[in-house]
């Protein structure tokens, strides 16, 4: 069986994000990038199935340009065994759908018969490209997955459902898993590993190469489209209660029930 | 929360690494903040070695990573010393007990061994299936190794080992150990003795390791005696190609290059610490980082730490394309260990009466340093080696 992991890059989750232009967005000049937190769960799913034989390849497949490299090789160093980059001048202002038809024929192409992609990325939060990748390609998905069984034909599938229950999920291969934490504990890369990324190929292909429509992607597709960007309003200063003990209970208690409204 | 480690990186030595040297850098970096500071403290005051960590430590590939073969990464010097001072950042013990496995009982095997004993130990050693421990030092022979007096002589297939040696990082956790002993001939005397390595196994007769206590430095580490009250070992456990000092000295001089890079993680460790502590630590209704003395202090870091950072990457690619001469490695050794002990005793004093606790990472670098200004080489014996490279003359006695 032939995985493929969709993987992103993402501001590192400590990044202190600024905005560099209200109509053009953040600026990501400065940013140190890291390979999005719950893709590294999706990432782990796959190679614990390519240890336990049960998958034969793992690709990993990521839509950006060079810069995105680093994070593919990283996750080469674990393991994968093989990346696909997608990067055309096309490609360009791709929303989510854009992006989902991108990655749709890629795995088309490939071969793959189950993707692991994390349940949304930590930078737009949008947490769209999965289940849409599952519906461009006609496949199941389920998202926000923290237990996982793969068998040849199909995996049952464990998320929370709200108020501590559990929803059990069972769907047939292929299919698209949108993984949660707690699914796993990611590995470190080894020093071999790393060795090992370095002689691995990463392809890059463009539109032709996994037969999408050119105008079916990019900006000019977009159904989304930004239009302003801005800090979130400025926190109010605190008040600090006066009085001695019991006269800042009782106006805190006040101020909980009548200003709040929480008691 | 302290603000998240980021290494220094003043003269942007970054552009300069390979791809695989920053991976290896970062990765190592990332195992040290989820795995070795969340533990270290209550190691460092059980006097205790996180044992646990070693199977990682294995996995990861960072035993021997610097050699080729039996099971080693094959990677660079400069990505070695990478690893190293990472490790530092996290304690001298752990990255004591990598070099001590890697530079000193992996590298004479690797080096001097037999084919056979390559394939018996270096692939176990590199995946942390059997530790190793190095054996020079003597209670009464220290900076002057060549007046060792523990020796081996023949007995039909064995040799029989007797004597003492003493500050064994690892000695007591270790499956074998690396032992440097006279050989005397039949009939001679100690002062007839050629110096050869010996693999010392773990429950070979007449062998012990007792643990040294009372450590107020490295109190994260093994350090332990080793014992040979007529130890017997079969002949086929001699290092066959080697011979003198150079045998112990080669080993000595790949873990003092790994010491130099090494220290500059426990020096960047204090200086990030102390940076810290100088933004958000207010006196007098002002950051105490808004004063000049402070600022002084921690340019003065920045200053040594990107000196030290400069020698330590030449250094490593001179070893790396194999130009690299051992008094050059002397001073990158004595020099970093000297400044990084000082950053650690100013970080200490800029953190006021807080540097003294263990809720701080400076005074347990700070003490840690002092071992290794003393071990690999003491500062003062570093500063003879330049001094008799420079005139011609030695000067050690």
């Amino acid at each position: 069986m032939k995985i493929g992991v969709l993987l992103k890059q993402v501001p590192a989750s400590d990044s202190r994000i600024k905005i560099a232009d209200p109509q053009r967005g953040v600026a990501l000049d400065d940013v140190k990038w890291e390979i999005n937190p719950y893709d590294e769960f999706a990432l782990e799913a796959a190679l614990a199935l390519l240890d336990a034989k049960v998958a034969s390849d793992v690709v990993l497949l990521t839509v950006g340009g060079a810069d995105t490299e680093q994070r593919i090789r990283d996750g080469l160093a674990r393991g994968a065994t093989a990346a696909v980059r997608l990067d055309d001048a096309a490609f360009g202002g791709s929303d989510c759908l854009g992006v989902s038809r991108i990655l749709a024929a890629a795995v088309k192409a490939e071969g793959i018969t189950l993707v692991f992609a994390g349940k949304q990325a930590i930078d737009g939060d949008n947490a769209q490209v999965p289940a849409m990748v599952a519906e461009l390609l006609g496949w199941g998905y389920v998202g926000e997955v923290d237990q996982l069984e793969v068998t040849g034909a199909g995996a049952k599938a464990w998320r929370a459902a709200g108020g501590g229950a559990r929803d059990v999920v069972e769907v047939g291969l292929p299919a698209v898993i949108g993984c949660d934490k707690g699914l796993n504990q990611p590995r470190y890369a080894s020093l071999k590993g790393i060795m090992m990324a370095k002689r691995k190929k990463i392809d890059v292909k463009g539109a032709g190469a996994i037969g999408v429509d050119a105008g079916s992607v990019g900006a000019s597709a977009a159904l989304v489209s930004e239009t302003n960007w801005g800090e979130p309003p400025a926190r109010p200063p605190g008040r600090v209660l006066q009085g001695d003990d019991a006269a800042r209970v009782k106006a805190l208690v006040a101020a909980l029930r009548d200003e709040v409204k929480v008691i | 929360m302290p603000a998240k480690y980021e290494g220094l990186d003043f003269y942007n030595i970054d552009a300069h690494l390979t791809d695989e040297e920053r991976m290896v850098r970062d990765l190592v970096r990332q195992w040290v903040d989820d795995k070795v500071l969340p533990i270290i403290e209550k190691h460092n005051r059980a006097h205790t070695f996180p044992d646990e960590l070693i199977p990682e430590i294995g996995e990861m590939g960072l035993l021997g990573m610097n050699m080729e073969g039996y099971g080693c990464a094959g990677m660079s010097n400069v990505a070695y010393g990478l690893a190293c001072q990472e490790l530092e950042r996290g304690d001298s013990a752990i990255r004591s007990f990598v070099s001590v496995q890697g530079s000193l009982a992996m590298h004479p095997i690797h080096s001097f061994g037999s084919e056979e004993q390559k394939q018996k130990y270096l692939p176990k050693m590199a995946r942390a299936e059997l530790i190793g421990c190095f054996g020079l030092t003597e209670p009464d022979y220290g900076s002057n190794p060549g007046g060792m007096v523990t020796k081996a002589v023949e007995d039909g297939d064995h040799y029989v080992l007797n004597g003492a040696k003493m500050w064994i990082t690892n000695g007591t956790i270790a499956d074998l150990a690396i032992v440097w002993a006279k050989l005397i001939p039949q009939g001679g005397t100690l002062a007839d003795g050629v110096i050869r390595g010996f693999i010392v196994e773990k429950g070979d007769p007449g062998f012990s390791a007792p643990e040294m206590h009372g450590k107020h430095s490295l109190k994260a580490s093994v350090t332990s005696e080793l014992v040979f009250e007529d130890c017997r070992i079969p002949k086929d456990r001699i290092l066959p190609h080697v011979h003198g000092l150079r045998g112990p000295f080669s080993c000595l001089n790949n873990a003092r290059y790994g010491i130099s890079w090494g220290v500059l993680g426990a020096a960047q460790a204090c200086f990030h610490s102390a940076r810290d502590y100088a933004l958000t630590r207010i006196q007098f209704d002002k950051p105490i980082a808004s004063y000049q003395l402070v600022q002084n202090k921690l340019a003065w870091m920045l200053r040594e730490i990107t000196k030290g950072q400069l020698l330590a990457l030449h250094l490593g690619r001179m070893k790396d394309d194999g130009t690299m001469f051992h008094e050059q490695v002397s001073l990158a050794k004595m020099n970093n260990v000297d400044i990084a002990l000082d950053i650690a005793r100013i970080a200490r004093d800029m953190h006021g009466a807080n540097g003294i606790l263990d809720e701080y990472p400076v005074m347990r670098h700070m003490a840690n340093l002092e071992t290794v200004k003393t071990y690999e080489g003491t500062h003062d014996i570093h500063n003879l080696i330049l001094g008799r490279w420079i005139t011609g003359i030695q000067a050690f006695f």
